[in-house]
């Protein structure tokens, strides 16, 4: 008698299994070959999957579009469009579209920054997730970026636009730091709308003594968005990471980071604004790997309507990785009495010489707050946008950079806005 | 004009003021003060329109208007104002953004303009120096960390600008030692006027050595038991509640 299981391909699963064939027959790669294959193992993940519990992407994904095409001329003058409409953050845009990096509609990189196109064999850093084997199966398109040993870059803006033919988007972003660079990249997702599927990746490696900054701001409505993030760390590396979600129906964050070296720091920040019927998880693993480690991670949740937020935070801390320095936080307030917060942090500490702690708190709104706003004449609505804003803020106010809270500001009091207009009609 | 008319009112099915019976004329200076437990905090509260409370009878007029059916905003843009014995700390909200978001707020629903930033400035600035707040406070989040004598000062401040009709001071003295105590005295008599009614609930007689009531109410066991002149604080200084506290038991 066997104990496996085996359980039968859905229809998305046997359309990929179609797609991987398509591309394989096209151009060959080793490296998608055992990625796909590493997928076809576990397949989509369901709840049974201890990271997936919060978020059953199998049943969620009915049937796997088809993989859009490197944009011909109509989709990059609608994209021209698009990133014209988009106040820059930085002087140094690169734009992604549909997956594919167009130098037409990039600017040069600034000095010390190199960027090229990503092929099916350049290696990622990791591929543990089915989610991530996906990615790195179906990518057909992306960027590098690579920051040259000692820069000191001005801010990088990658914009994804997702045309409006568009389906299914894969690609893939790896961004190197070499020693003691600086680099400040921002992400935006733009466009995506309720038919969109999208799996991303982006690989931060961090070599000694280097500094990166990465902030990613969803803002579209893409239908399913999943994004995996895997972060390695050398010695005296820091990453400081921050993720916006405010629209999409379904989206995942996942980061699998390692702090490889000594003295490495993280510090991972994100704010989720759930409303309606959407779901927006967060999943975090980060990996002390070697001693003097520092992480810190600081999450805020706002749920309304019959939204479903999630946070899973796992800190693991090998048992080699003495004085290691770790917090973490998770709070989330309750808008309405259907919607609902999964707030899991997990440490698993092997080490015995560590200073870690974590909190996670699930609340609602404070009446006496309220009271006390109302009081002085604000109406209701503007009272817990006010209260809410603030919430978001403080999350928020860990990106150091002012034009970049600027965006996340503006997209907050938009979901905010958008909110107490939607409620009182 | 201030009329509470035979108002009752329940907590949790626990009856709390009982048919209580109040009058402040505009212009007038009035005070409440009784025992722990008569109900003071309460009708504070149901002036202002806290939810959670539950009232089984009697109304709350505001010149002629009736506020029991107005949500706390809407009271306090007809000019009522109630300076908090508790102050709530907003974590997060600048003070001056708030201070802004009230005015503004309050001008809008009264079909008014919203202040400019510059005129805004001035009046902040000049009701903050006259209470001796330190300008820097106002950036700083509102009530987070402030003391005592801080936030009851922001209420006094808040209650300037607002220049609400009715001002409902609710144990404004608890906590303040003598030099906070005067400098919030001297900023509501500054705000007296012949437009404006105060309502000051106090526990001690203390306050009224600072704010000279016109008239004094005495409130035991939920409603108004005895009024009187400013003397009648002097009496109770001397006899305690014990004769109001027995009428209670």
């Amino acid at each position: 008698m066997s104990l496996e299981r085996v359980i039968a391909k859905t229809a998305a699963e046997t359309t990929l299994a179609a797609q991987f064939a398509a591309l394989r027959s096209a151009a060959p790669s080793v490296q998608r070959e055992a990625a796909f294959r590493r997928f076809e193992q576990s397949g989509l993940p369901t709840r049974r999957v201890e990271s997936w519990h919060y978020t059953d992407l199998r049943a969620a994904l009915v049937s796997a579009a088809p993989i859009a095409a490197a944009p011909a001329a109509a989709a990059i003058e609608a994209a021209r469009g698009m990133l014209a409409s988009l106040a820059r953050i930085g002087a140094s845009r690169v734009a992604l579209v549909d997956g594919h990096y167009v130098a037409a509609l990039s600017d040069a990189p600034p000095s010390g920054v190199a960027i090229f196109p990503v092929t099916p064999d350049t290696p990622p850093l990791g591929d543990a997730d089915p989610v991530l084997a996906l990615n790195v199966a179906l990518a057909q398109g992306g960027c590098a970026l690579t920051f040259e040993a000692g820069a000191d870059a001005p801010l990088v803006e990658i914009v994804h636009i997702f045309t409006p033919g568009a389906e299914a988007v894969y690609s893939r972003l790896a961004i190197t730091l070499g020693a003691a660079a600086q680099a400040k990249v921002v992400e935006r997702f733009v466009g995506a709308g309720a038919q969109a599927q999208r799996n991303v990746s982006t690989w931060i490696d961090v070599a000694k003594d280097a500094k990166a900054s990465h902030v990613v701001s969803i803002e579209d409505e893409a239908g399913v968005h999943v994004e995996s993030q895997v972060v390695s760390l050398a010695e005296g590396a820091a990453l400081d990471a921050f993720g916006l979600i405010a629209g999409g129906a379904l989206a995942r964050r996942q980061i699998f980071a390692t702090l490889a070296g000594e003295r490495a720091r993280i510090g991972l920040g994100g704010l989720s604004l759930v409303d309606g019927r959407r779901h927006a998880d967060t999943t975090l693993e980060v990996i002390h790997a070697a001693p003097n480690g520092e992480s810190r991670e600081f999450y805020r949740h706002i749920v309304a309507d019959e939204g479903v937020g999630v946070y899973q935070g796992k800190v693991i801390v090998r048992q080699y990785a003495q004085k290691t320095d770790g917090g973490m936080k998770s709070q989330a307030i309750l808008l309405s009495p259907n919607a609902s917060m999964n707030n899991k942090p997990e440490l698993e500490i092997l080490a015995d010489d560590v200073v870690c702690g974590h909190g996670a708190t699930v609340g609602a709104l404070d009446p006496e707050q309220i009271f006390y706003l109302q009081a002085r004449g604000l109406p209701r609505r503007e009272a817990e946008a006010m209260v809410l804003e603030a919430f978001g803020a403080e999350a928020i106010a860990r990106v150091a950079d002012p034009k970049i809270d600027e965006v996340l500001s503006g997209a907050m009091r938009a979901w905010l806005a958008r909110r107490a207009g939607m409620e009182s009609t | 004009m201030l009329q509470v008319k035979n108002l009752s009112v329940e907590i949790k099915g626990k009856p709390i003021l009982e048919g209580l019976n109040l009058t402040v004329q505009t212009g007038q200076v009035a005070a409440i003060m009784g025992p722990n437990g008569s109900g003071k905090s309460t009708l504070s509260y149901v002036i202002a329109g806290k939810p959670d409370y539950a009232v089984t009878s009697g109304e709350i007029l505001l010149d002629g208007e009736n506020l029991l059916e107005l949500e706390p905003d809407a009271r306090a843009t007809r000019g009522v104002f109630l300076a908090f014995q508790y102050p709530i700390e907003i974590p997060g909200v600048a003070t001056m953004t708030f201070l802004k978001a009230a005015l503004n707020a309050q001008r809008r629903a009264r079909g008014e303009a919203d202040l400019t930033t510059p005129d805004f400035m001035r009046a902040v600035r000049g009701a903050a120096q006259s209470l001796k707040i330190d300008p820097e406070m106002l950036k700083r989040p509102l009530n987070v960390g402030f003391s005592g004598g801080e936030k009851k000062r922001m209420e006094v401040l808040q209650m300037a600008l607002l220049t609400p009709k009715l001002a409902v001071l609710d144990e404004t003295d608890s906590g303040l030692d003598i030099d906070a105590l005067r400098i919030v005295a001297e900023g509501v008599n500054a705000l007296r006027d012949p437009k404006r009614s105060f309502l000051i609930i106090t526990h001690y007689q203390r306050l009224l050595e600072y704010i000279k009531p016109d008239v004094v109410h005495v409130m035991a066991k939920g409603s108004i038991v005895k009024s009187g002149g400013p003397e009648l604080a002097l009496e109770l200084e001397r006899n305690g509640y014990r004769d109001y506290a027995s009428e209670a038991a």
